[in-house]
């Protein structure tokens, strides 16, 4: 895949709960090695947007195509996903539910855990079970979770919430590292200025809809 | 592709280890069931003869009442904090989770009537007098029957808001075949009066019936939103 190609193209997506759309026809293409930074008030889309890029939302029309599948199933794999709760067993260590996860990407081999919660700044022989981590630090093996498989993709949400500042810095460092590898970021997020610097481009949300594209904070002309 | 077998052993042992860390499913179902054997022999006071004729349905009432628990259970561990959703996006099949889950309910209703069992057998002062092996595959296969009805309906009870309610709702009427076979082929042995050889053929086919549409349909169920 040349850096020309879009990893995902997503063209009219509507996403209707009821009589509620929350997608309103999004159209956009998003490239390899980028970090993108989704931004927008409460019920703009972001959450739901990233939640069909990840394949746990069904659009009710439009079309989304990842690494150039149309299927999220054909290509799940290089996916790496986050979402607002831990996705974690709140009664095992970090290192068990890691190599839980692994195993459903087929990942025997279980020293393979310890990098990613070592990325996080985690101690991976850390034997508390991650029901009594801190909250930020459930956040950060969150995100280990999300690097297990190695992806291309990585979707993120509101990775920063209850995260103290140092650890939200370090957490985008990271993020930035990961970006340079090649890796394309999506992170739906409340704290923008912590992405300011790191990301490549701020996408910004209003009403289910994309309603500009800009490559720093200020927001496009328009917007709330 | 990660294989199905590690994915199904994977989960399986995880979630035999969260429940041996909380004990939240074994504990509620042997109280339960504690309970239902102490009450009903205080409610009744049968007969040796009456109680082979009643014991079939106590028992398997008693164990059909205790696994739901057990089946509630199964998935509300998956819905904090939303681990389903990472199952969701990862490439393993739905059914090892499906089989997983039936594997682990199936051996934790096992263990809960290889306990209880004993202790029907003294309340009820129950002794076989037709072929008692035959309890055996009674057992086995009925208790797959449940479980595997059961976990199914749970996972679609899911996102329901009252999941507890749900689950007997759907699970109880559709397993009135099963039931009716377990009770009669446990009635028919306990009393030696005729074979139950046509009850267990029920029961096997049921099993397989229900096991094949389960996993058929499994998939669906997972992704729903």
């Amino acid at each position: 895949m040349t850096e020309t190609t879009p990893v995902i193209t997503v063209s009219n997506l509507i996403k209707q709960f009821g009589r509620f759309a929350a997608l309103r026809g999004v159209t956009a293409e998003f490239y390899t090695g980028k970090l993108y930074a989704i931004l927008g008030d409460n019920g703009a889309g972001k959450t739901t947007l990233l939640r069909t890029l990840a394949g746990l939302s069904q659009p009710t029309s439009g079309q989304v195509t990842i690494l150039g599948a149309q299927k999220f199933r054909d290509v799940c794999h290089l996916v790496g996903y986050m979402a607002h709760p831990s996705l974690l067993y709140d009664e095992m260590s970090g290192l068990e539910n890691l190599a839980y996860f692994a195993r459903l990407y087929g990942i025997a081999d279980s020293t393979r855990c310890s990098e990613p919660i070592r990325a996080v700044g985690l101690d991976p022989d850390l034997k508390r079970p991650v029901g009594q981590y801190s909250q930020g630090m459930r956040q950060r093996m969150s995100l280990a979770r999300a690097l297990l498989n190695d992806p291309k993709i990585l979707l993120l949400d509101e990775p920063f919430s209850n995260v103290d500042i140092h650890s939200a810095s370090d957490m985008v460092r990271l993020l930035a590292k990961t970006r340079d590898q090649g890796k394309t970021i999506f992170v739906v997020t409340h704290q923008a200025a912590l992405l300011e610097g790191a990301a490549d481009e701020f996408i910004w949300m209003q009403d289910g809809l994309i309603v500009g594209r800009t490559s720093d904070l200020k927001p496009p002309e328009g917007t709330n | 592709m990660p294989a199905p077998t590690g994915i199904t052993r994977a989960t399986l042992f995880k979630d035999l280890r969260l429940e041996w860390r909380s004990k939240d499913a074994i504990n509620s179902m042997l109280f339960f069931s504690l309970l239902v054997v102490v009450i009903f022999s205080f409610s009744f006071d049968p007969n040796a003869e009456e109680s082979r004729q009643i014991a079939g349905g106590l028992i398997w009432v008693a164990f059909l009442f205790a696994a739901v628990v057990a089946l509630n259970q199964t998935w509300a561990r998956e819905l904090r904090n939303q681990v389903l959703d990472a199952y969701r996006v990862s490439p393993a099949p739905a059914n090892a989770l499906f089989t997983a889950k039936v594997l682990g309910n199936f051996f934790l209703v096992s263990l809960l009537e290889a306990l209880m069992a004993p202790l029907f057998m003294i309340f009820y002062n129950l002794r076989a007098l037709g072929p008692a092996w035959q309890l055996i595959p009674v057992a086995l296969l009925g208790t797959w029957a449940l479980v595997v009805n059961g976990t199914f309906f749970a996972a679609m009870s899911l996102r329901t808001r009252s999941r507890e309610i749900m689950l007997p709702l759907l699970l109880f009427p559709i397993s009135i075949p099963a039931v009716q076979s377990m009770v009669e082929a446990t009635r028919i042995i306990l009393s030696g009066d005729g074979a139950a050889r046509f009850w267990i053929v029920l029961l096997l086919t049921y099993d397989v019936v229900f096991t094949t549409a389960c996993l058929a349909l499994f998939e669906t169920v997972l992704q729903a939103e």
